[in-house]
């Protein structure tokens, strides 16, 4: 609030109105809906519910297909998250050293960030067709048969493959901005300093991108955890059977086709729990972002 | 300097550029795969898949795309689904934009009592995604009669506060003494608004609408519930109906669905090629 | 034109904080005031509350003969001047300058003539159509004064105004702004943490520190009477030697040496300015030069008292070496303080 903040009462409650009435009705409502009907077992005719405590969750801890997806999941986050940082990475350290073509390199690096993900999946569906995707022939050409909706890790690398390839822009943005931050008499102090420009990377620069490595590592975290629905719902072609999913999808498959209302509310409800800790470590994070700059 | 030394800085400089072009390709490649696949017939394409020839069926592909009904119920033409997902994007950014910006104009700019209330109970919602909350959400839509409208389809995306933060960090940012000398200068709360933070907060605006177009654009999962009828078929919920209609088909459509894949990606992608400074400055500032 | 009455004025902030100890004086009609202080000290708060910027907690502000407590910034009849300017920098000048008025439904023609007039007083006009952006410091300031000036308020506000700008184009800014005030007649109330401005401006000084307003007067009497041990250190520069000393039987001692009478007793703090020892082989004290500071014009000479750092301005014709000096101190030049109030005997 700014200190001579303006003393009319009315205005400001008319300009918070709208904000607050849309996130009253389409955030908190639906949020406690879903909190409620996670204890509660819908009949599958639709006559009613009945409540059984926690039951429903602990459906999903002994259940073993939850723990495969919820195991996928984590084997996934951290694929796509690694990859598409150290991509990116070394891309926006690159494009933040050379001189001539900088620009034509950041638009060229940058905008896939505007592709939408179920059609980053469309791509590697063609790009893994079974009888002429260029990516299985290039796998043919080592005799290995590729499968895509027939092998498990097949499938999942496609899938890890074209959630990577949507995410490195970000990273690459937020890299580039974040070296370019880094302030001149700081990179030629370390310049007197350390003749190795590999020692100058991981002495000075490297520290100093931590904040933003940091704050992306959640970023990226969060996308693989929902952003890729568009990606996992293209590469298995609405068809989950036994191929790889993410937690988000299985939500929405038991909720949305299998009307397990209760068991689909129980996985939202862990998922929130799951974003609110990454969120709260982020927010710890973000002051320790302040602090660095 | 010695001509050894000279040697490998031409040589790190080449590798520099090499890792640059190979990391572009990777990003171009795909598309460029898409609409080559666009030029030829169908019936090449199952044959020998994505070549480096040059065919002449753009024309044709781009026709059948954008004019002829597809689907099941034949509604769901490339123009209304351009409209569809036009309508999405830019409803979504200026709805988003204008509440979020009257709503951090309040919590920054007034003495209110219960701004700390209205603070937190507006940035909660930055803690959790829709999607996780997806199906109740379709619930609370459908008991409001909204599916298979715009605003069923618009405004749950809205009830998130990141315009709302965006904009409550740019205001805080904007001197204090502009808000003292206006009302020195017998600017009310309204005047102030539309005379000196509307105009100041130009290029956040821009950046914001570049950023919330994309976002509403190119929103899936959503969509994918909310519209049942074809005839409100964004182009990216459309992705999926083109899966699957490839998936069944003897001569599978791949010149149409791939000129349909290209509008679907063409337009953010020009936004944000176009407006990449403001882009940029509008993301990595937003996430701080 | 207005005179500014503040009655017992107090600020406390929510937190339990007592930004401003209940405050009176007045400032006189036409008169130019310096609020002078280090940061903190409550000169900027006091400022903002005779804008409207700013509750009051406890009291009554008039200007004029009207109490504005509770009267809107906007109808207050004032102008100010903010530190860094606050100028509209999507506006140009021209609308910078004009925007008050136009908010005040003045008419658009009588507008452009006084932004016209209040353009030329500051050598503004080619500058008329251009953004903020494209002005230098100097140039921003003027605006910002064009501003107030046309408003033709009843009083001017002046916020540290010119401590954006570098040490030269300070000393130019100074001289305009107080000559500007001179021509318009206009009451105004300046604050700075900046002694010399206070010094050089002021019709009158307010010395305030810590919430509290510790002396007020004219820049010589400040100056050469400081009401205390604050104000004695804080004006001036380098500042007043502030030396213990004692009064025995009737007489101020300070290093053995007798001062004249006082009708104190016991502990006493001595001021003396550093302009007021004059090198004499035949003076009374002594002092250990360490350093010697010259300055061109006149030399700074630091050293010892017995055991007290001390400082004496001496003429650049004088001695100018490190080792014992002799010095007197000029008649009726020491000021005697209160040892644990700090307020003056």
């Amino acid at each position: 609030m700014k200190r001579a903040g303006f003393t009319t009462v009315s205005l400001p409650v008319f300009l918070l109105l709208p904000q607050l009435v849309i996130i009253a009705v389409f955030f908190y409502w639906p949020t406690v809906v879903a909190l409620q009907s996670s204890f509660y077992l819908q009949d599958p005719f639709g006559f009613g519910s009945t409540f059984v405590g926690l039951q429903n969750y602990a459906d999903l801890f002994t259940s073993r297909e939850y723990h495969r997806i919820a195991s996928f999941t984590v084997v996934f986050s951290v694929l796509v998250t690694f990859f598409s940082l150290a991509i990116a990475l070394l891309l926006a350290v690159k494009a933040d050293k050379i001189l001539r073509g900088a620009k034509t390199y950041r638009t060229l690096l940058m905008w896939v960030y505007a592709v939408a993900p179920p059609v980053a999946g469309f791509i590697a569906v063609i790009m893994f067709n079974q009888s002429w995707g260029p990516l299985t022939q290039f796998f043919g050409m080592f005799n290995y048969t590729y499968l895509v909706g027939v092998n498990f890790n097949d499938t999942a690398f496609a899938m890890v493959l074209a959630s990577v390839w949507k995410q490195v822009p970000v990273n690459f943005i937020f890299f580039l901005s974040g070296l370019q931050s880094i302030p001149r008499s700081v990179r030629e102090a370390a310049l007197i300093d350390n003749a190795s420009a590999m020692g100058r990377f991981w002495d000075v620069t490297f520290p100093l991108l931590a904040p933003t490595g940091f704050f992306l590592l959640i970023i990226n975290i969060t996308y693989s955890l929902f952003d890729t629905f568009g990606i996992v719902d293209t590469v298995v072609k609405g068809e989950p059977g036994n191929n790889p999913m993410t937690l988000v999808y299985k939500v929405y498959v038991d909720g949305f086709r299998g009307n397990d209302l209760g068991g689909s509310s129980a996985q939202s409800v862990i998922l929130m729990v799951l974003v609110l800790a990454l969120t709260i470590f982020q927010f710890r994070l973000i002051d320790r972002r302040i602090h660095y700059t | 300097m010695s001509l050894s030394k000279m040697r490998k800085l031409k040589l790190s400089m080449i590798v520099d550029h090499g890792v640059l072009i190979l990391g572009s390709l990777f990003m171009i490649l795909p598309l460029v795969m898409l609409l080559q696949m666009t030029t030829i017939p169908d019936t090449e394409i199952i044959k020998t898949g994505p070549t480096l020839k040059i065919g002449d069926q753009f024309d044709d592909n781009l026709y059948k795309a954008m004019f002829e009904a597809s689907g099941f119920a034949g509604e769901n033409s490339g123009l209304s689904m351009l409209k569809n997902s036009l309508i999405l994007g830019i409803g979504f950014a200026v709805g988003k934009i204008l509440i979020g910006m009257l709503a951090a104009y309040a919590i920054v700019y007034f003495r209110l009592r219960f701004a700390t209330l209205a603070f937190w109970l507006i940035f909660t919602t930055l803690l959790l995604p829709l999607e996780v909350r997806i199906l109740p959400s379709y619930e609370v839509v459908q008991w409001l009669g909204m599916l298979n409208t715009y605003q069923g389809l618009i405004i749950p995306l809205i009830a998130s506060a990141t315009a709302t933060f965006f904009f409550r960090q740019f205001f805080r940012s904007v001197p204090e003494e502009l808000v003292e000398a206006a009302r020195i200068d017998g600017a009310g709360p309204v005047k102030f608004f539309i005379d000196i933070l509307m105009p100041l907060s130009k290029t956040m605006i821009a950046a914001m609408f570049i950023i919330m177009f994309v976002y509403g654009w190119n929103q899936y999962l959503w969509p994918t519930m909310i519209t049942t009828d074809e005839d409100m078929y964004t182009l990216v919920r459309g992705i999926k109906q083109i899966v699957q209609v490839l998936e069944g088909a003897v001569v599978p459509e791949y010149g149409r669905s791939n000129v349909l894949a290209l509008v679907a990606v063409i337009p953010p992608v020009l936004v944000v090629v176009f407006f990449q400074s403001w882009f940029v400055k509008g993301l990595t500032e937003s996430d701080k | 034109m207005a005179q500014v009455q503040f009655n017992s004025i107090t600020k406390t902030y929510p937190n339990g904080f007592e930004a401003l100890k209940p405050t009176n004086f007045t400032i006189k009609e036409g008169e130019f005031a310096v609020l002078v202080g280090p940061s903190g000290c409550g000169k900027s708060t006091l400022l903002r509350m005779v804008a409207g910027l700013e509750d009051i907690t406890a009291g009554d502000l008039s200007i004029g003969t009207r109490v504005v407590n509770h009267v809107d910034p906007a109808d207050r009849d004032i102008a100010m001047v903010f530190q860094n300017y606050a100028l509209y920098p999507h506006m140009t000048v021209r609308k910078n300058i004009g925007y008050g008025l136009k908010n005040r439904g003045t008419a658009k023609s009588e507008i452009a003539r006084k932004v016209d007039e209040a353009a030329a007083m500051l050598n503004l006009t080619p500058y008329l159509e251009s953004k903020p952006s494209q002005l230098s410091g100097g140039q921003r300031q003027r605006v910002a004064m064009g501003r107030a000036i046309v408003r033709d308020p009843a009083l001017f506000l002046f916020d540290e105004p010119l401590s954006n700008l570098d040490a030269k184009l300070r000393n130019q800014m100074r001289i305009e702004i107080k000559a500007l005030q001179r021509r318009l007649g206009v009451t105004s109330i300046y604050v700075t943490h900046d002694q010399v401005e206070a010094m050089t401006m002021a019709d009158r000084i307010i010395v305030m520190n810590e919430g509290r307003v510790e002396q007020i007067g004219t820049p010589a009497q400040v100056y050469h009477n400081p009401a205390t041990t604050f104000v004695a250190s804080f004006m001036g520069a380098p500042p007043m030697n502030l030396l213990p000393a004692v009064v025995d039987g009737g007489q101020v001692m300070l290093e053995g040496v007798s001062f004249g009478p006082a009708p104190h007793r016991g502990k006493v703090i001595a001021g003396i300015r550093p302009e007021d020892f004059s090198p004499d082989p035949e003076g009374d004290l002594t002092i250990h030069v360490d350093l010697v500071e010259e300055l061109g014009a006149h030399r700074l000479l630091h050293g010892k008292l017995g055991e007290e750092a001390v400082t004496v301005h001496v003429a650049n014709e004088s001695v100018a070496q490190t080792g014992p000096l002799r010095v007197g101190v000029k008649p009726d030049a020491l000021c005697l303080f209160d040892a644990v109030e700090g307020n003056r005997i």
